[in-house]
């Protein structure tokens, strides 16, 4: 922390108490960052900014919504038309939860493209996953909030998921809904949670950049920052990057908002919940179908495994598989540019989810069955058995002596 | 920098996909186009007030349209008295009063559009079975929107075809998930004579009566677009701004 001087005696008199001031420069403007760094690395940080977005438009739409079954779909409808500003508040927050996904999405691809998890960056990796996690929980729970068609059943669906492990699963949906259906108590403690992981996720992020900070960024060379000539100072170079970043962001996000409010959502969540009346397809939004059609993609009772049970699991498995990529992945070199076959296999896996995307979101009839089938078992396959043997037979092509030698040279574009 | 946003733009396109995956079945809805669509787009005061007048006279002797106040309507050019009007001719439930007893008064400008039935089962009671629903946020929960309704509408006109059998008290309906509907044919020419002199054609009613219903479901649109329009200038200004002092900055980098 030397790069910090004042001449401000109130602010030397709380840097010797708390030393704040030195902590932010230290982070936020002198924090050594590869000078090579693309787009792709501009997702973290508006990742971090629509973090806050959400929180701070949720606050408002809490300060008007009522959770109560009779009354939590009216008290939206009372924000969309009474509340001042309301309809632009609660666009902002339903439209910005997909916008979190696609950003949170691309931060992970930009990871899984440049090797990103690997180490030393393990436990940033963790952590990322572990926020990821979290971010699924909440985006389920507060789309149950506003007690519509979808997510009523939606809620219903996910949570009788757990029914499915043997002998313990009936009583942990009991226990998940307050009672023996979903009713109040399931929207008052799915309100409660809701606005409780946000800050969760808050701290996790803390704890993600903390991790960051002390590995250092990664690059799109995927090499170790060796000389100081690699790097240069976050502040005013990634500072103005990521505003600018925010700046191009904010014109796709606000484009929804204000002309496409309801692209992402689902016309039935304008019904009222209804538990007698089930809706014709139910599916969850788009940033879960892939695992919806994992979920689906066992249709067969195996010994004394039900299919649903293989559904969960493998779902389940789809995420948890991601705590073990550092290990899985074999290889020693990090980034996907000097890795011929890595690079197609990226772009295979990719193609794949959102193959698993597709068929999550159409009902389960006719080749989409199979498809999701085979793309489900090529997402494990990819993990599981790619990664592993392809880290030890891929001749990798030779990676430059140092960031600032490849710089000077055409860089290889990702 | 273009990549990546051809990138995000692959992205939406993708999340899209999953979305018109679950389009309705039946044929092509028909899109008279409405003056409300797209980014410039707005609701035509004339077609909402025309559209209420046919949903009042109308429509609102099944639907209900609980979500829009009384005094929702001088947003559609109704005078104060006019609404009022409107709103005394339907009794509503108040009370209790200083006895403890509850009273039928006229409504008011506080007051949500009343419903023409006390509850469900009275609604199911007196059409056959069939529970005619409330038109509030109609234009948003149905897939094709306002398309979707003013299709509906208008779709009466086809005879079911061979093998197809309609149940007694039902209508065929192409546009209508299963193709049998409890609503009978509503829509006709000269259904009402409308106070402004236009003509009332069959498609201009259902135009109306659409634009009316979208306005009940989405009454904020044009405060949205307007709004959307300044803050998407002002965005482009400032990410230019921000792009600027980025290639000023980094222009020793390198």
């Amino acid at each position: 922390m030397s790069g910090f001087h004042t001449n401000s005696k109130v602010i030397g008199w709380v840097e010797q108490r708390l030393p704040i001031f030195s902590f932010l420069h230290h982070s936020a403007v002198e924090y050594p960052t590869p000078k090579n760094l693309n787009y792709w690395w501009n997702f973290g940080s508006l990742a971090g900014f629509q973090l806050v977005v959400m929180i701070l438009s949720g606050i408002f739409l809490a300060a008007n919504y009522t959770a109560h079954t009779s009354l939590a779909f009216d008290s939206v409808e009372r924000i969309m038309r009474d509340v001042n500003y309301g309809w632009f508040m609660r666009y902002l927050h339903a439209n910005g939860a997909s916008m979190f996904f696609l950003l949170v999405y691309t931060h992970m691809l930009r990871g899984l493209y440049y090797g990103s998890y690997k180490a030393p960056r393990e436990l940033l990796w963790w952590l990322g996953v572990v926020i990821y996690l979290c971010m699924m929980g909440t985006a389920f729970m507060g789309y149950v909030l506003p007690w519509g068609q979808m997510s009523f059943w939606g809620a219903t669906v996910i949570t009788n998921l757990f029914s499915a492990f043997p002998v313990v699963g009936k009583f942990i949906v009991t226990w998940l809904w307050g009672g023996f259906a979903v009713d109040n108590p399931t929207l008052n403690r799915f309100y409660a949670f809701h606005y409780l992981l946000p800050f969760v996720i808050y701290a996790l992020m803390v704890v993600h950049l903390w991790a960051l900070h002390t590995v250092k960024s990664n690059n799109p060379l995927g090499i170790d920052v060796k000389t100081p000539q690699d790097t240069i100072p976050f502040h005013p170079y990634f500072t103005i990057k990521d505003l600018f970043g925010i700046g191009v962001f904010l014109m796709i996000y606000m484009a929804f908002v204000f002309w496409a409010p309801n692209f992402f959502g689902e016309p039935d969540n304008y019904i009222k919940a209804n538990p007698m009346v089930t809706p014709p397809h139910i599916v969850p939004e788009w940033y879960f179908l892939p695992f919806y059609a994992i979920l689906r993609a066992f249709t067969m009772d195996l010994w004394i495994i039900p299919a649903k049970l293989q559904g969960v699991v493998a779902m389940f498995s789809a995420i948890i598989v991601l705590l073990f990529l550092p290990w899985l992945d074999t290889s020693k070199v990090r980034s996907a540019a000097f890795r011929p076959i890595y690079k197609q296999l990226f772009w295979v896996f990719v193609a794949d989810c959102v193959v698993l995307g597709y068929c999550g979101g159409k009902p389960p009839e006719g080749n989409l069955v199979m498809i999701g089938q085979l793309a489900t078992a090529y997402y494990f396959l990819h993990f599981l058995v790619i990664l592993p043997i392809v880290g030890k037979i891929e001749k990798t092509r030779p990676l430059p002596a140092s960031i600032s030698s490849a710089v000077l040279k055409p860089m290889e574009k990702a | 920098m273009r990549k990546l946003i051809l990138t995000v733009l692959a992205a939406l396109s993708v999340a899209g996909v999953s979305q018109t995956a679950l389009a309705h079945e039946g044929p092509a809805l028909q899109k008279p186009g409405f003056s409300f669509e797209g980014v410039f787009g707005h609701y035509d005061q004339a077609a909402l007030k025309r559209g209420f007048q046919v949903f009042h006279e109308v429509c609102s002797n099944c639907h209900g349209m609980r979500l829009v106040a009384y005094r929702n309507l001088k947003e559609i050019g109704l005078t104060e008295d006019e609404a009022k009007a409107v709103a005394a001719e339907r009794q509503i439930q108040d009370g209790p009063n200083d006895e403890g007893a509850m009273f039928m008064r006229p409504g008011r400008l506080s007051d949500h559009y009343i419903p023409p039935f006390a509850n469900d089962n009275a609604a199911r009671a007196n059409n056959n079975g069939a529970l005619p629903p409330d038109l509030s946020l109609i234009a948003k929960a149905r897939e094709g929107g306002p398309n979707y309704v003013y299709s509906l509408l208008l779709g009466f006109d086809e005879a079911a075809p061979e093998g197809h059998t309609v149940p007694d008290g039902m209508f065929y309906n192409a546009y209508f998930p299963g193709g049998n509907i409890g609503m009978p044919p509503q829509i006709m020419d000269d259904l009402v004579t409308y106070a402004d002199g236009t003509k009332a054609t069959k498609e201009q009613l259902a135009h109306d009566v659409v634009s009316l219903l979208n306005w009940a479901a989405e009454p904020e649109l044009d405060a949205r677009k307007t709004l959307g329009l300044h803050v998407m200038i002002f965005l482009t200004v400032l990410t230019a701004l921000f792009y600027a002092l980025k290639v000023q900055i980094w222009k020793d980098v390198h």
